[in-house]
């Protein structure tokens, strides 16, 4: 943020640090084992976790561990242009670095040989939909009562030309190209140690910026936290102040 | 013959599980004020003077939660007692099952835990046609169980002791099998309420599955009942609440 750029106000409004509205919320799909609702402004996501179970096809099944499946997925009508519903290259990519950020802090020693199943569903995408899964995702395994060392948070840093900011609208995300142009660099952290569970980047950044924006998303998965944390505890959150 | 037998199998499964759930609400009462709902990362309390249980540990002096769960405070031992999950089979749990395939040894059941449970031909108390197997029960069938031996990958069941076998009609509810103390109550005085003003058989399985037989509309109260306390769990004035609901008259 120290350096200027012709970034100098959001297209929403935000502060370069500021979430969007959160909406955070477990129980929803009262048949799962447990399952969650995470929304940042209009990236709404629900995750619906079910297991541990038997795993089939058993050359699948690990002697010594259960694993994770997860499952992402965007609904056709989350965003304007109609999404071809089923697995695509995106989304195969999106539920592998999901499975990876969540399984790092759960104990899947405890049922060998089974699976976790994590639903993931888009209900509407505004950029940063990677991000409000693994939140979604992270609270539904908690509700469903599997053993976790601590919670994850996600968010998406990113560039503005030369301005860094955090948790990324879809005109950020990839309708920006003045200047440096737009850079977008999803973290996952855990709550306890902020370690990275999930990096990725997309676009052209330099090492410092990286370390800041790691900084950044800190903060802000801090705050994230908080809010899954509430939702657990059986609040109903939901900031969406009206910013049409 | 046949109803006289459903009925003392059904007071039996009752009878074990009561033994658990008074030695569960015992401990209810002793530390009721101590209890705070956690999720997985939270820290409890400084380890300085308390010890990590079930679902905790320590970590750089600070006892904390792994699980999602009510935290408790025993004298100095901090555990989590879990209120979501799938059902973890332990020894001697009483069960209900559905048969999901039959072999030359046994029949394979789903009890809705991690593990597919297995019954063995042996642990069958009456005799049984080795070659026809689905004649005592068949892929579907529901019967009620007792989980005898519980290692790492798979459980195994028998029906050799009192008020097991098979259950015929009736139906079979799903509820998390953490609540399953609360719909039986104090010495079974919840399942009791219940079966009375229903008018219907009711078994439950610690696994979460409830099995009713009466007539419908009694089935249907009763389901409705049973639904309404795994709703109404974690609130006081349950009992009030289920006799409003039921219609009893003081």
């Amino acid at each position: 943020m120290a350096e200027k750029g012709i970034y100098t106000k959001r297209s929403d409004g935000r502060k370069m640090d500021e979430l969007r509205p959160i909406r955070a919320e477990v129980g929803v799909v009262p048949n799962g084992v447990g399952s969650a609702l995470f929304a940042h402004g209009d990236t709404v996501a629900i995750a619906v976790v079910y297991g541990p179970k038997p795993l089939h096809p058993q050359h699948l099944q690990k002697p010594d561990r259960g694993i994770i499946r997860a499952n992402y997925n965007m609904l056709p009508f989350s965003v304007t242009e109609r999404a071809r519903p089923g697995p695509s290259r995106r989304s195969k990519e999106i539920s592998m670095i999901t499975e990876n950020a969540l399984s790092a802090v759960v104990d899947l020693t405890r049922f060998p040989g089974t699976v976790i199943d994590v639903e993931i569903l888009i209900l509407q995408a505004n950029a940063s939909t990677r991000c409000a899964g693994i939140n979604a995702g992270a609270m539904a395994l908690a509700h469903a009562g599997i053993v976790m060392k601590e919670m994850v948070a996600s968010v998406s840093t990113g560039k503005m030309d030369k301005t860094l900011v955090v948790d990324l609208n879809k005109y950020e995300d990839s309708d920006f190209h003045d200047g440096e142009g737009s850079t977008d660099l999803p973290f996952t952290l855990t709550s306890r140690g902020d370690m990275i569970t999930h990096l990725q980047l997309d676009g052209k950044t330099r090492p410092k910026e990286v370390l800041e924006l790691y900084e950044m998303a800190k903060k802000a998965c801090k705050k994230i936290n908080e809010y899954q944390m509430r939702a657990l505890k059986g609040e109903k959150i939901d900031e969406n102040q009206s910013k049409k | 013959m046949d109803k006289e037998e459903k009925n003392t199998q059904d007071t039996k499964v009752e009878k074990t599980d009561v033994k658990k759930d008074s030695e569960a609400s015992e401990t209810d009462n002793k530390s009721k004020k101590e209890r705070k709902l956690v999720i997985p990362g939270e820290t409890i309390v400084s380890a300085e003077d308390h010890l990590p249980g079930d679902f905790t540990r320590n970590e750089n002096g600070e006892i904390v939660a792994s699980r999602y769960g009510l935290a408790e405070t025993n004298g100095r031992v901090v555990k989590v007692i879990p209120i979501s999950g799938v059902f973890e089979p332990r020894r001697g749990n009483t069960v209900i099952g559905r048969v999901v395939d039959i072999n030359f040894s046994g029949w394979s059941i789903e009890i809705g835990g991690p593990y597919t449970a297995f019954l063995p031909l042996m642990e069958c108390p009456r005799f049984i046609d080795r070659n026809n197997l689905q004649e005592f029960a068949d892929i579907g069938d529901v019967l009620s169980l007792k989980t005898y031996g519980v290692k790492k990958g798979s459980i195994d069941l028998t029906l050799k002791s009192r008020g097991l076998g098979k259950l015929n009609g009736g139906r079979l509810i799903k509820i998390n099998p953490h609540k399953v103390p609360r719909v039986i109550g104090k010495e079974g005085s919840m399942i009791n309420l219940i079966k009375d003003n229903s008018k219907t058989e009711i078994t439950v399985g610690q696994n979460g599955y409830v099995w009713i037989k009466g007539d419908d509309a009694g089935e249907q109260k009763a389901e409705a009942a049973i639904k309404l306390i795994e709703e109404e769990a974690a609130n006081d004035g349950l009992t009030g609440k289920v006799e409003k609901f039921l219609g009893v008259k003081n």
